[in-house]
C-alpha cells in the first residue's frame, strides 16, 4: 500500500444514507460498501492474513513464512496442551508471621451478636482464613458452647450472595462518594439540629454503639434513633416495666435450682444464655458418681420445644391459656387471688403438685417466662420467684444490657408517623431487614420508601435495600471490630480474622460518619472508646488481655434487686376467648431466625429440633386441629414424597397458604408458624423457600392471639424432613429410660427387656488395641436435642448442602443426626432425643461387606472410610444397622464457588460424587492431637482431643476420650449403669455408647 | 424319567418331541432357512425394531447415570439398593434356565432338550450380559470397577475377599464364560452347515471362519461329544452356585429380611422358575412365526409348563417359611421385617408376587392350560413379572424399614430407573434378534438325533 487511503467519514456516510428508502438505501449500502474507504476500514478492522501474502511481499517468502509460522504455533499449541496449567502465583512468606505455622490453625477470640446480645467465640483461622466457630470457655454464656447460628456463621462469612459493593440506585459507586453525599445531608440538616435524621437499628447492647449514639445525639440533638428487633424481648421488656417500673435484665443461675417452671419459655434452646442454662441445667440432672438427685423441670407451651423435650411434666397449653397458668400458680403459693378453675381444666390440674414443689424448694427454685408470653405473665413470675425467695439466688436483675431500652413497637410507630408526616429526610437503616420483618399492619415497606433519603447498611442486599436507594455492604462479624454485651452485661470484643471480603463497612464506621472525625477505623473507634473508659497506664496490656481473652474481666453487671410495684399485677384479664377460631402462634424459626439466616445453607438443611423438618416452615397443628380442619396428611411417614394439604389461615382480613405439618404434643385449637420464611429478595439459598407469616403479624400480636381461622385449599405442598417415624417402639430398645426413682431402687431397670449377648459369642478374635483405643459416651439425659451438634460436625468435616429437593428424597449428609422420637399419647407424648453419630463398631457389619476395602478397622477402633478407595457399591450403608452412612448422589459439594473454597478444613477431605462417607470421630482432630502428644514425647491427655460435636455441645452430653484409660470420662461414663449400646443384641459392640435418659416426676401428680 | 415314561404310557404317539414326516434334510432345511434367507418377516422387524428403541432408552439413561451419578434414580438413605440390583438379580435368574437345559438336561440324557437348548443358551448369554452390567452401573464411581478384581496392583491393595460382591464378581465371570464358551462349542457343528449352505460369499467366509474347520469326521464327534460333555459338568454345579452366591448378597447382610438361611435353595429356585417362564415367552411366538410347531411341540410346552409348576411350588414354599421364620424366630426385627412386608408401604407389591408366583402358576395344574400356548404364554409373562417383583421387595421393602425407625424411608423409583431397566430388556432383544436372524436358533444337528432314523440298530430293538 503505496497511499494511505481517506479514513472512512461514518458521519458523512450517515448523511448519504440519510433519507434513502428501501431498495435505493440498499443500492446505496452496496456504493459504500464499494468505496476504498470502506474497504480500508475492513482490512484494518478483519486484516485476512496477519503475516504473508501481502502485496508487499513476495508470494514465496510469505508463504513459506506463513507455513513455519503455522508449523510453529501448532508445535507450540501441541505442547502446551500437555501440561497446561492454571496460572497461579505462589507468594511464599518472606517473613514468617509471627506464631503461624503452615498447616496448623491458630485460634482468635471474638464475639458474635444475636438480636445484639453477646456470645463469645474462638474462631479457628487456617493461614488467615476462618474456618470454624467454637465456643469461648472463658466467656459467660458460653462456656465453651456454641448455638447453630454461630457455627453457621462462618458459612454466613463466605457466603457468595452477601452485598458486596456500595451502590446508588443500582449503580455501582465508592464508599468516598457516599461520604460525599452523606457529608452534604448533614451540611443541610446541621442548622436544623438533624431533626430530618432518623437512625434505624436493631437491638443493640454495644457499649461503643451506646457512646456514638450519644456524640451523634450532641452533633444531631434532633435526630432520632429508632431500634426495632423482629424476634427481641419485647414483652420481658414490658413486663419488668409493669413489675418494677423500669425496664430490668433477668438472668438466672440453674446451678442449684431443684424445681424449674418453664411458662412458655425455651430457656434450653433459645435466649441470651442458653449455652449456659443448659449446661448448669444438664449438670443439675446428672445422677451417678455419687449424686442420686435430679432437678425437676415442669414445662407449659403451646408448641414442644428442646426444653418441652426435657421435662419431667409438660403441660401442652395454648400461649392465650398460659397467662391463666401464671394466675393460678400464683394464686397457688398464695400470693395472688387468682382462679382455682376455668374451662380448660388443664390449667388446673397440676397447679397444686407444682406450687407445693415449689414451696419445698424455696431459694432452689426458678420459674422461667418465655419471651413471647405477655408482660402480665413476665411481671407475675417476677412476683412468684420474690416470694419464692429466689432473687439473688436463682434469679438475678441488673439494669438493661441493651442500650436505649424502650417500647420499640412505640417507637417504630414513632417513626411511621414522621415518615407519613414527611419529615424524614435522612433514614439510616444500620443491619435489619425492617421491610420485611416489620409489623405488617405497620406497612414499613412502603412508609420507609416515604423517607427522602433511605441508606441500608447490610449484609445482603434485601427486601429493604429493594426500597434504599442506598445499599451499603456490611461487614460481617469475622470481618469488623466492635463489642457487645452477654445476658449478665459482660463486654466481650468482637475482633476481626479476615478483612473484609467486599469492602464492607460496620455499622460503628457508618455513625462515625456523622461525627466529627469520619474516617476513624472500627478498631480505632472501638479502642478509643475503651480507652477513654478504661484509663490508667495498664490500659495497653489491659486492652490486649481482654483482645486475646475475648471477655473484659469483671465487667458483668452488677446484680441488683428491685422492688416491686404490685399495683400493676392485681388482676387478671378477661381471657380471649376462642370462639370456634384457632390461635395463632408465631415463633422464631429454630433454624433461620428471624430471617436473618436464611440465605444460610447450614442453617436451612438443619433438620430443626423435633420436627426434623429443613427447608420451611410449616402450619405446625395438633393431630385433632388437623383431622377438624380436614387436613390431616394422608401419610405422615412420607411427607417428602406424598406431600401435605394446604390450609388457607386468615387472620384479621390478612390471609396466607402453608402447608400442614401435624406435631404431636402441639397444643390443640393452636397453629405455629414460624418467621423468616417466604422471603421475596434474598440470596439463592433463601429464595423461594417457606412462607412469610410476618404478612399476619401485627404490632398488637407480635406473638400469639385467638381469632385465626383456617380452611383447607387444593393442593399438597412437598416438605423436606429428614425423619418420618418418630413413634418409639419400645421393643427396639432404641432409647433405654425410665424415672429417677426406679433407676435408683435398680439401676438396672432402665434397660429391662434388653437382650445382651454374651461377650466372646463371636468365633473371631476381638481386636488387640495397643496404644489407644478411642470411644464416645452420648448422655441421654443431658441431651437436649439443640442440634448445635450437626451444624458444628458440618462445619468441621467440610459436609455438603445438598438442598431442599434431595433432603425430600432423602440424601441429606449430615454425619451426625439428632433423631426425635415419641412416647405416649399423641397428644402429649414424652420426648427423646438421640444424636446418632457413627458407632463404630468393634464388628463392623460395614467393613465386611466393602469389597474393596474401603472401610476398615484402625488400630485405634475406628472404622476408617477410604475415599478415594470407595467405588460406591453402597453395600456398606445396607448393613449398617444404625444408617449412619452418608452417600454422594451426585456430586453433592460445590467445587466452584471461589469465596465457599475459603470455607473449607484444609484437614479434611472433600469428597465427591459416588462416594461413601461417615463421622470419623472428627479423625483430623485425632491425628493433629496425636502428633503434638508424639513431639513432646508423652501420651494424648485426657480431654485434648474434642470432637467438633463434643465442642460445641452446650449440655455435654457427649464425651470423646481413650478406652484404654481408665481414668478418662468416657471410660468411667462407660462403667455407668445407664451406659448402653444401641442395638446391642447385634453384637456390632459399638464405640459410641448412650447413657439411659432418666425422669424425675413429681409423685405429687398424676400422669 | 419316570414322569416322562408315564406321560409316554398315556400319549403314545412317537413323535411327541418331534413332528412326524421331518427327514435329515428337512429338519436342515427348515432350521437354516430362516437365517439363510432374503426374506426377514415383520415379525423380526418388529421385534428388532422394539429392542433398538428401548437400547436407545438405555444409552440415553445410562448416558445420564454416568454423567451425574447414582442420584438420577430413586436411592436414597436408607435404601441404597433398588432396581439395579433387582435387575440384576432377576435376569441372572433367567439366565439359570438355559443352563440347566443345555446342562443338567444333557447329563441327565433328557432328549426333548434338543430342539430348545439352542436358544435357551443364546438367553442365558444375553441375560448375563444385561445382569452383568448392572454391579458396574450401580456403582458411585463406575470407572473404578475394575478394582473388584484381583488385578497385581502396585500398592498391593486386594479386593475384600470377606464380601459377597466380591464372590459375585468370581461367580458371574464364570458363569459367562462357561456359558459362553458352551453355547459356542455346541454352535460349531451348525456353523459348518450353514458354512456348506451358504451362497453368499461373505457369509460363507464368515461362517467358515466361525466352523473353525469342522468337517464332521468321526474323530470330530467324539472330541465334541468329550467336549460338551465336560463342559456340561462344569456348568452343572453353576447352575446352583451362582444364585446360591447371588443369595449371599443378601444373606451375610445383617439386615432383616435378608439375613436368612434358606435364600440359597430359594433363589435357586425362583431363578429356575423364571428361566423357563422367559424360555416360554421367547419360544411360544418364534415357534408360531417360523412355523416350528413340528420341533418345538406341545410336549416341550408342557414340560417347561411341569417344571415351571415344580419350582413355583419350591417359591412359595420359600414364602411360606419365610414368614414362618419371621415369626418363629421371635425376633423382633425378623417379625416386623416380614410384618412390614405384608401390611407396609410396599403391601401391594408383596401381595401382587403372591397373586402371580403363588396363585397364578397353580392354574398350570391343568393340561388344558399346558396345551394352550396363548394361555402358557401368559402366565410365563405373568411369573416374570412375579418374580421381578418378588426381587423387588426382597431388597427395597427390607431396607426400607429396618433396624432404626428414625432413619425408615421409602423408594420411589424415577423415570431413570425405570429407563434402565427397560433398556436391558431392549439390549436383550436386540441381541436375541440378531441372534435368531443370523444363528439357528434350534441344533440342527442335535435335533436330528431325535430322528427315527438317527437310532442305532439297538436303540431301535428297545
Amino acid at each position: 500500500m503505496s497511499q494511505t487511503p481517506k479514513k472512512l467519514d461514518v458521519a458523512a456516510a450517515r448523511a448519504r444514507l440519510n433519507g434513502t428508502r428501501g431498495r435505493e438505501f440498499w443500492r446505496n449500502l452496496e456504493e459504500l460498501a464499494g468505496t476504498p474507504e470502506f474497504q480500508d476500514l475492513i482490512e484494518r478492522e478483519f486484516p485476512r492474513q496477519a503475516i504473508g501474502w501481502g502485496e508487499d511481499e513476495s508470494p514465496v517468502e510469505g508463504r513459506r513464512n506463513f507455513l513455519k509460522l503455522m508449523g510453529a504455533s501448532l508445535a507450540l499449541g501441541g505442547l502446551a496442551a500437555c501440561t497446561r496449567q492454571p496460572t497461579e502465583q505462589i507468594a511464599p512468606y518472606t517473613k514468617q508471621p509471627e506464631e503461624l505455622i503452615p498447616g496448623k490453625p491458630l485460634f482468635f477470640a471474638s464475639t458474635m451478636t444475636l438480636s445484639g446480645v453477646g456470645t463469645g467465640v474462638l474462631v479457628e483461622s487456617h493461614e488467615g482464613r476462618p474456618t470454624k466457630i467454637e465456643g469461648n470457655p472463658e466467656h459467660p454464656a458460653s462456656l465453651g458452647a456454641c448455638d447453630p447460628y454461630t457455627q453457621a456463621s462462618v458459612l454466613g462469612l463466605y457466603d457468595p450472595d452477601r452485598a458486596r459493593v456500595v451502590s446508588h440506585q443500582g449503580e455501582v459507586r465508592s464508599w468516598s462518594y457516599f461520604y460525599n453525599f452523606l457529608a452534604g445531608l448533614l451540611e443541610q440538616q446541621k442548622p436544623a439540629g438533624g431533626a430530618g435524621i432518623r437512625i434505624l437499628t436493631e437491638t443493640i447492647t454495644s457499649p461503643t454503639l451506646a457512646a456514638q449514639f450519644e456524640a451523634v445525639k450532641k452533633f444531631y440533638p434532633a435526630a432520632k434513633w429508632h431500634q426495632w428487633e423482629p424476634a427481641g424481648a419485647h414483652s420481658a421488656r414490658a413486663g419488668s416495666q409493669l413489675a418494677f417500673g423500669q425496664p430490668v435484665n433477668t438472668y438466672y443461675n440453674l446451678e442449684n435450682a431443684n424445681v424449674i417452671v418453664a411458662i412458655d419459655s425455651d430457656f434450653l434452646s433459645s435466649g441470651p444464655g442458653w449455652l449456659r442454662y443448659t449446661r448448669q441445667f444438664s449438670a443439675g440432672r446428672r445422677v451417678g458418681a455419687g449424686r442420686n438427685t435430679m432437678n425437676r423441670l415442669y414445662v407449659a407451651e403451646p408448641m414442644p420445644t428442646p426444653t418441652g423435650s426435657k421435662a419431667d411434666h409438660r403441660l401442652p397449653l395454648r400461649a392465650t391459656d398460659i397467662e391463666e397458668f401464671a394466675w393460678a400458680l400464683a394464686a397457688g403459693m398464695g400470693l395472688a387471688s387468682g382462679p382455682k378453675n376455668g374451662d380448660n381444666h388443664d390449667v388446673f390440674k397440676w397447679i397444686g403438685g407444682i406450687a407445693g414443689d415449689l414451696g419445698r424448694n424455696r431459694g432452689a427454685s426458678v420459674i422461667i417466662a418465655g419471651d413471647q408470653q405477655p408482660p402480665v405473665v413476665h411481671a407475675l413470675v417476677h412476683a412468684m420467684n420474690d416470694h419464692l425467695g429466689n432473687i439473688g439466688k436463682t434469679v438475678f436483675y441488673t439494669d438493661p444490657i441493651e442500650v436505649g431500652s424502650n417500647d420499640q413497637v412505640a417507637s417504630l410507630e414513632d417513626l411511621v408517623k414522621d415518615l407519613d408526616a414527611g419529615s424524614v429526610e435522612l433514614l439510616l437503616i444500620l443491619g435489619g431487614n425492617p421491610a420485611f420483618n416489620g409489623p405488617v399492619e405497620l406497612g414499613l415497606r412502603d412508609r420507609l420508601a416515604k423517607a427522602r433519603n433511605r441508606v441500608h447498611l447490610s449484609l445482603y442486599e434485601d427486601e429493604t435495600s429493594e426500597i434504599c436507594e442506598w445499599r451499603l455492604p456490611e461487614v460481617h462479624y469475622l470481618e469488623g471490630w466492635g463489642d457487645a454485651r452477654a445476658f449478665d452485661g459482660t463486654v466481650s470484643l468482637q475482633q476481626p480474622l479476615i478483612l473484609p471480603l467486599y469492602d464492607g463497612r460496620s455499622a460503628a464506621q457508618l455513625l462515625q460518619m456523622l461525627t466529627d472525625a469520619p474516617e476513624r477505623s472500627d478498631y480505632e473507634i472501638v479502642k478509643g472508646y475503651w480507652a477513654g473508659v478504661h484509663k490508667g497506664a495498664d490500659f495497653e496490656a489491659w486492652w490486649r488481655r481482654s483482645v486475646h481473652d475475648g471477655v473484659m474481666a469483671d465487667s458483668a453487671l452488677p446484680a441488683k434487686t428491685f422492688p416491686i410495684k404490685f399495683a400493676g399485677i392485681s388482676e387478671p384479664a378477661q381471657k380471649p376467648k376462642l370462639h370456634g377460631t384457632l390461635e395463632i402462634l408465631f415463633r422464631p424459626d429454630p433454624a433461620i431466625y428471624d430471617g436473618r439466616f436464611a440465605n444460610n445453607a447450614w442453617l436451612q438443611e438443619l433438620p430443626k429440633p423435633i420436627t426434623k423438618l429443613t427447608w420451611d416452615n410449616a402450619a405446625i397443628m395438633s393431630q385433632a386441629t388437623a383431622h377438624q380442619l380436614g387436613v390431616e396428611p394422608s401419610n405422615m411417614l412420607n411427607l417428602g414424597m406424598d406431600g401435605v394439604p394446604l390450609v388457607e389461615l386468615t387472620y384479621q382480613g390478612r390471609s396466607l397458604r402453608a402447608p400442614v405439618f401435624v406435631q404431636p404434643g402441639h397444643v390443640d385449637g393452636a397453629v405455629t408458624l414460624h418467621l423468616g420464611y417466604g422471603r421475596t429478595k434474598a440470596g439463592q439459598v433463601a429464595k423461594g423457600m417457606g412462607f412469610n407469616p410476618y404478612g399476619l403479624r401485627t404490632a398488637k400480636a407480635l406473638w400469639h392471639d385467638v381469632g385465626m381461622t383456617a380452611k383447607k385449599t387444593d393442593g399438597l405442598y412437598l416438605l423436606a424432613n429428614t425423619q418420618n417415624d418418630h413413634v418409639l417402639d419400645t421393643d427396639r430398645h432404641l432409647v433405654h429410660q425410665g424415672g429417677l426413682a426406679e433407676y435408683l431402687k435398680d439401676p438396672e431397670a432402665v434397660h429391662a427387656g434388653v437382650e445382651t449377648p454374651p461377650p466372646g459369642l463371636t468365633i473371631y478374635p476381638g481386636w488387640d488395641y495397643k496404644g489407644y483405643a478411642w470411644g464416645m459416651a452420648i448422655d441421654l439425659n443431658a441431651c437436649t436435642g439443640c442440634s448445635a451438634c450437626v451444624v458444628a460436625c458440618q462445619a468441621e468435616n467440610n459436609i455438603a448442602v445438598v438442598g431442599k429437593d434431595q433432603v425430600r428424597r432423602g440424601r441429606a449428609m449430615h454425619w451426625i443426626r439428632v433423631d426425635s422420637y415419641y412416647s405416649g399419647s399423641a397428644n402429649d407424648p414424652a420426648v427423646y432425643n438421640q444424636p446418632v453419630p457413627c458407632q463404630q463398631c468393634e464388628d463392623a457389619p460395614c467393613e465386611l461387606v466393602c469389597p474393596v476395602q474401603a472401610t476398615t478397622h484402625s488400630s485405634e477402633g475406628l472404622n476408617d472410610m477410604v475415599y478415594n478407595r470407595c467405588v460406591g457399591t453402597r453395600y456398606c450403608s445396607n448393613n449398617c444397622p444404625y444408617k449412619v452412612r452418608r452417600f454422594n448422589f451426585y456430586l453433592f459439594s460445590d467445587y466452584e464457588t471461589p469465596s465457599l473454597k475459603l470455607l473449607r478444613n484444609p484437614d479434611v477431605s472433600v469428597r465427591s460424587r459416588g462416594v461413601m462417607e461417615k463421622c470419623t470421630y472428627c479423625v483430623q482432630r485425632i491425628n493433629a492431637a496425636k502428633i503434638e502428644a508424639e513431639e513432646e514425647n508423652r501420651k494424648v491427655r485426657e480431654g485434648e482431643i474434642q470432637t467438633a460435636c463434643q465442642a460445641t455441645c452446650p449440655a455435654e452430653a457427649i464425651v470423646f476420650g481413650n478406652l484404654n484409660d481408665p481414668a478418662s470420662r468416657v471410660a468411667k461414663l462407660k462403667a455407668d449403669k445407664r451406659n448402653y449400646s444401641l442395638l446391642g443384641d447385634l453384637n456390632t459392640r459399638p464405640r459410641t455408647t448412650y447413657l439411659a435418659s432418666l425422669r424425675n416426676p413429681n409423685p405429687d401428680i398424676e400422669v | 424319567m419316570a414322569e416322562e415314561q408315564n406321560v409316554v404310557m398315556e400319549r403314545p404317539e412317537p413323535h411327541e418331541i418331534i413332528a412326524p414326516g421331518y427327514t435329515f434334510s428337512s429338519i436342515t432345511d427348515q432350521i437354516a432357512s430362516v437365517v439363510q434367507t432374503k426374506r426377514t418377516p415383520p415379525f423380526w422387524f418388529l421385534g428388532f425394531g422394539l429392542g433398538l428403541a428401548l437400547l436407545g432408552v438405555f444409552a440415553i439413561s445410562t448416558t445420564l447415570l454416568f454423567i451425574l451419578g447414582p442420584g438420577i434414580w430413586g436411592l436414597r438413605t436408607p435404601v441404597m439398593w433398588g432396581f439395579a440390583i433387582t435387575n440384576f438379580v432377576w435376569w441372572i435368574g433367567i439366565g439359570h434356565a438355559g443352563t440347566l437345559i443345555s446342562a443338567i438336561l444333557l447329563l441327565l440324557n433328557q432328549k426333548w432338550r434338543n430342539s430348545i437348548n439352542r436358544f435357551a443358551e443364546a438367553m442365558t448369554l444375553f441375560a448375563v450380559a444385561c445382569a452383568g452390567m448392572f454391579p458396574i452401573l450401580h456403582l458411585g464411581r463406575p470407572w473404578l470397577a475394575f478394582w473388584l478384581f484381583p488385578y497385581p496392583d502396585t500398592m498391593g491393595i486386594e479386593p475384600n475377599f470377606r464380601s459377597p460382591l466380591v464372590w459375585d464378581v468370581f461367580a458371574v465371570s464364570t458363569y459367562a464364560t462357561i456359558s459362553a464358551v458352551f453355547w459356542f462349542v455346541g454352535l460349531i457343528p451348525d456353523l459348518a452347515t450353514l458354512r456348506d449352505r451358504a451362497g453368499n460369499k461373505i457369509a460363507r467366509v464368515i461362517y467358515g471362519l466361525l466352523a473353525m474347520g469342522w468337517r464332521g469326521s468321526a474323530k470330530h464327534w467324539s472330541v465334541y461329544e468329550t467336549a460338551s460333555l465336560l463342559l456340561a459338568g462344569l456348568a452343572t454345579p453353576l447352575v446352583l452356585s451362582v444364585h446360591t452366591v447371588v443369595s449371599f448378597d443378601f444373606t451375610v447382610a445383617i439386615v432383616p429380611g435378608w439375613h436368612s438361611t434358606f435364600f440359597p435353595p430359594y433363589f435357586v429356585a425362583g431363578a429356575i422358575y423364571s428361566g423357563f417362564a422367559m424360555v416360554l415367552v421367547l419360544a411360544i411366538p418364534l415357534r408360531s412365526v417360523y412355523g416350528l410347531e413340528g420341533l418345538i411341540t406341545d410336549k416341550h410346552l408342557d414340560n417347561c409348563g411341569k417344571v415351571m409348576l415344580a419350582t413355583g411350588l419350591i417359591v412359595a414354599y420359600a414364602y411360606i417359611l419365610e414368614a414362618f421364620t419371621g415369626w418363629y424366630s421371635g425376633n423382633i426385627f425378623e417379625a416386623a421385617a416380614i410384618h412390614h412386608r405384608m401390611t407396609g408401604p410396599y403391601m401391594s407389591s408383596y401381595w401382587s408376587l403372591v397373586a402371580c408366583n403363588i396363585i397364578a402358576p397353580q392354574l398350570l395344574w391343568f393340561k388344558r392350560i399346558r396345551n394352550t400356548p396363548a394361555l402358557l404364554f401368559l402366565s410365563s409373562m405373568v411369573v416374570l413379572c412375579g418374580m421381578w417383583l418378588e426381587r423387588f421387595v426382597i431388597i427395597v421393602s427390607s431396607l426400607a424399614q429396618d433396624f432404626v425407625t428414625s432413619s425408615w424411608g421409602i423408594f420411589h423409583a424415577t423415570r431413570w430407573d425405570w429407563g434402565v431397566f427397560l433398556g436391558t430388556i431392549g439390549l436383550f432383544l436386540t441381541l436375541f434378534f440378531l441372534f435368531i436372524r443370523g444363528l439357528p436358533m434350534i441344533s440342527i444337528f442335535e435335533v436330528r438325533t431325535l430322528l427315527p432314523h438317527a437310532k442305532v440298530d439297538k436303540e431301535v430293538a428297545e
